[in-house]
């Protein structure tokens, strides 16, 4: 694609074929669907620099959501970042040279796109960070320009018909958003299946009708759509460029980068570490170290001699990075199912725990889950206890959990069930810790708060140990250390 | 070839894949047209054998090699996945990213072991006419969610042959869902939720709004089976414990103090009669009052937490998710997996659904019987021919327009045998074919 034209780019419409179409007014927007390639000449140094400074902003967002930032911060860092590296005016700044920011942008996503389309796991980050930038730009665009820009791109879905809307109307009216909305879309419901999964749209015969301050949802949608399929057709086509001696060692360069950049995974290099415990070790860990999600999945183990699949997943990796090592997880499991029959344990458990270890199947090496996906993947069925309990517990459950697991007193638990109330979930969890560590209020995990599982019970763990070295004046080696 | 018992033994197994079970026409439901699409070449097949033993990959040219393969393992029960970009039997030969599933029915299933929070008469693995009542509620819901929200018409419904009932969508559209649609799609439905230790387990909507569209639509049907199921049939609120439980549903700012005194004093009431307390509740409050609307809203969840369907949405998510036969024989039971109609759902009684042995039985009858009647009988055993001979003409259109050995479980049932006839699954056979064309 870079090949494509003998023009040089600041010919000013004067070219023949192809380019001329573009070159006249080269980016009469602001947003971009990079729906087009960009043609013309680039230079190598060009190549590499416009894709560096996107590669950035993209490695922010990334790390933004690994670090847990709120939209509201992610968007102000976001944005922050691309005013310094990839810039974007809207056309009623004079001073910029918006032909050249857009250029830039432009030219930098598709190089971008080359070196992220190669497997599928580099693909799937791409789009997503990119759809995250294309949402921030979208909404800070100038309402005028943006309804500019939606009428070009000719998206194909319609407004509703006068039929449609009398024979729908009280059901678009219990909507969040229809309030005030004379104007309602419609499209096939596959085009939004966010918005079908929170209920934010009348659905009728396949069709999803919503009020058209739904429309960015939509055009987000299919800008992801579309990227995901034009990143499949380059992999494709990516084998051609391999002729290039000056430009497969750089897009190689890029794709590392970025997956050197972000991996925020806590507990791969912990797990390392941590090692020898035994499976014996497990049941006085819990009662001293273990964060109230986990405890509470080790203690219905213990009651009901089993556990559903999504728990033994959640407690098995937890246990995992802990440091259990794959000989003492069997021996764990095998001991604590103690119901069923050997032969019954190696048909249907065996199997799995070795997969969560990475010696099965594709043996990938998984992660422990982190705090968002255990609030995340809460249980939907009654027999279920994975998840984060501060949102699962009926508030009584969840005081009589903590006053008889974690001594919680009564003064404190009003300020706890302030915080869960508040859906402040993590923040009750480091509460706790400190309570139960007899740490002073606000001083966290060593001023960190509770963001993984694991971290809560390294953290209680390590100031265990320093405890018990500073009493003894000196340095004993802990059972489980 | 008396085989008497119910029993599954491998014999009676390898006697109901041979001459019973109809893989013409899971053929042509898989393949949407006549001849192997691959729809049904690269479609993954995967065997339970005796023992436990479980055959992932599985996949076959035509209907006749399905049926030479099932006949010389004898499986206990399969299963199907997706078609997937090759043939699963290449799976090894392939690039890993040369084998991705691409097509797939839309499925859901739904379990009797989510209900039991909720019923009183059974629990675990154990299901009987009362509990049905559940599964008949969440088909309707189901059933009717599916033809006019999502606009799809070629629905299958399948008895799984113990406790539950499985939901095939074969529309072109349903087929080629992502997983992330169909996840849309399972937690669009997906109305009770979060786990053991939640009491509440109904929050679709804040406060008192009305109800959001996709469950509004059903309230008016489920306040219609909650009464004679719930209150009366499963009398989920009798004792002190129930109280409790109906206690722990309603808003703690809607002014409750006066109905825990009525149910302290008076333990002994029954379900319904807490419920029309509530009723009054509402009334002194006044509907048009704020909390007046809030208990309104809560009696509405509350009907929702007890009738809304339970469908296990793992099995929904994904395209390669693997899931039972239709006509399969649960392993346990014995029944057969047979079709259900969705509109005679409440008729419905799994006590009823006929077993291998019970089948076989009838088919050792009738050929006792085609032998009596002349010579004529005895060349057309068993098999294939014996169902082409007893079909009626009626029936004998809808074959012809899936191809031939079109057949069906109702045509080999002698006439004064009523166990399958009131399934009669054979007349809707044609609308789960979808047309390509």
């Amino acid at each position: 694609m870079f090949k494509s034209s003998s023009n040089t780019r600041d010919d000013g419409g004067s070219s023949t074929g192809e380019v001329s179409r573009y070159s006249t007014l080269k980016y009469p927007h602001r947003l971009n669907f990079y729906d087009k390639p960009p043609l013309g000449d680039v230079t190598i140094e060009e190549f590499e620099l416009f894709a560096i400074d996107r590669l950035r902003v993209l490695g922010e967002i990334e790390s933004s959501w690994a670090r847990n930032r709120p939209p509201e911060e992610l968007k102000k860092i976001v944005v922050e970042q691309y005013t310094k590296y990839v810039p974007l005016d809207s056309n009623t700044a004079k001073s910029a040279d918006l032909g050249e920011q857009r250029r830039k942008d432009h030219i930098g996503h598709f190089v971008l796109r080359l070196a992220f389309c190669r497997s599928e796991e580099l693909r799937r980050r791409f789009v997503k960070a990119e759809t995250a930038l294309f949402r921030v730009r979208y909404g800070n665009d100038d309402a005028l320009e943006r309804r500019e820009f939606l009428k070009s791109m000719m998206f194909d879905w319609s407004e509703m018909t006068e039929e449609e809307g009398t024979s729908l109307r009280d059901k678009l009216n219990t909507l969040e958003k229809s309030a005030d909305s004379n104007v309602f879309l419609k499209a096939r419901w596959t085009r939004i299946p966010d918005l079908v999964e929170k209920r934010r749209v009348v659905l009728k015969g396949g069709w999803a009708y919503m009020p058209v301050a739904e429309e960015s949802a939509l055009v987000f949608n299919e800008f992801q759509k579309t990227l995901e399929r034009a990143l499949e057709a380059t992999a494709k086509a990516l084998p051609r460029l391999d002729e290039d001696a000056r430009i497969v060692p750089l897009l190689n360069n890029l794709s590392q980068g970025f997956l050197s950049g972000a991996n925020f995974d806590w507990g791969s290099s912990a797990a390392s570490t941590a090692g020898g415990l035994t499976a014996d070790m497990i049941d006085e860990m819990a009662r001293k170290h273990f964060p109230l999600c986990m405890r509470y999945q080790h203690e219905e183990l213990r009651k009901r001699k089993h556990l559903p699949h999504f728990s033994r997943l959640e407690y098995g990796l937890f246990l995992k990075v802990l440091g259990l090592p794959i000989e003492e997880a069997l021996i764990f499991w095998r001991k604590s199912f103690s119901k069923i029959t050997d032969d019954k344990f190696n048909k249907e458990y065996k199997y799995n725990i070795r997969h969560s270890f990475g010696l099965e199947g594709k043996r990938a090496n998984y992660p422990a889950k982190t705090c968002m996906q255990v609030i995340m993947e809460r249980g939907q069925k009654d027999m279920e206890c994975h998840g984060c309990p501060f949102v699962t517990f009926a508030p009584e459950n969840l005081q009589t959990a903590l006053m008889s697991m974690y001594n919680v007193g009564s003064q404190d638990m009003g300020e706890i069930s302030h915080l869960v109330k508040g859906q402040h979930y993590h923040v009750a969890c480091t509460r706790v810790w400190e309570i139960s560590h007899g740490v002073k209020k606000g001083a966290g995990l060593d001023g960190e708060s509770v963001t993984h599982p694991n971290l809560y019970a390294a953290k209680s763990r390590e100031l265990e140990k320093a405890r018990v070295k500073g009493e003894s004046g000196e340095d004993v080696v802990m059972a489980e250390g | 070839m008396a085989i008497l018992d119910d029993g599954l033994s491998p014999e009676a197994m390898l006697a109901f894949y041979q001459r019973l079970y109809p893989f013409k026409s899971i053929f042509h439901w898989l393949n949407h047209e006549p001849a192997p699409s691959r729809l049904f070449v690269n479609r993954e097949f995967a065997f339970t054998l005796q023992g436990d033993v479980y055959l992932r990959y599985n996949s076959f040219a035509n209907a006749d090699e399905l049926k030479k393969q099932v006949c010389t393992l004898n499986p206990t029960r399969f299963e199907i996945g997706p078609m997937y970009s090759a043939r699963p039997r290449d799976k090894k030969t392939v690039r890993p990213a040369a084998f991705k599933p691409l097509q797939r029915e839309l499925v859901f299933d739904i379990d009797m072991t989510d209900y039991d929070s909720v019923r009183r008469c059974c629990s675990e693995a154990n299901i009987c006419s009362r509990c049905w009542v559940f599964i008949a509620a969440a088909v309707k819901v189901l059933d009717c969610s599916i033809r006019d929200q999502f606009g799809y018409k070629h629905l299958l419904w399948v008895y799984s042959g113990r406790r539950g009932i499985h939901l095939w969508v074969s529309d072109q559209e349903a087929m080629e869902l992502t997983d992330e649609e169909r996840r849309a799609i399972a937690n669009y439905l997906t109305v009770v939720g979060g786990g053991k230790e939640t009491k509440k387990k109904v929050n679709v909507r804040q406060g008192s709004k009305p109800l959001p569209p996709g469950i509004g639509e059903f309230i008016n049907l489920l306040q219609g089976v909650f009464p004679p199921l719930i209150l009366q049939d499963q009398d989920s609120f009798a004792g002190e414990a129930g109280a409790e439980e109906l206690l722990a549903l309603l808003p703690a700012n809607a002014q409750t103090e006066p109905l825990r005194k009525k149910w302290t004093a008076n333990p002994d009431k029954s379900s319904e009669e807490k419920w029309d307390d509530i009723r009054n509740q509402v009334k002194i409050l006044g509907k048009a009052t704020a909390s007046g609307k809030l208990l309104l809203a809560a009696m509405e969840d509350i009907v929702l937490q007890y009738t809304w369907p339970r469908i296990d949405a793992e099995v929904s998510k994904h395209r390669n998710h693997l899931l039972k036969a239709p006509f399969c024989v649960h392993p346990k039971t014995g029944r057969v997996c047979v079709p259900v109609d969705p509109t005679r759902i409440d008729e419905f009684d799994p006590a009823t659904v006929p077993t291998v042995g019970q089948l076989l039985k009838e088919v050792d009858e009738a050929m006792v019987i085609n032998n009596e009647d002349g010579a004529e009988g005895a060349q057309h055993l068993p098999g294939k021919s014996l169902f082409s001979q007893h079909r009626s003409p009626r029936k004998a259109v809808s074959s012809h327009e899936l191809g031939e050995g079109m057949f069906s479980l109702h045509d080999l049932q002698p006439s004064e045998s009523r166990s399958m006839s009131a399934y009669a699954f054979t007349d809707r056979l044609p609308a789960f074919f979808p047309s390509r064309r």
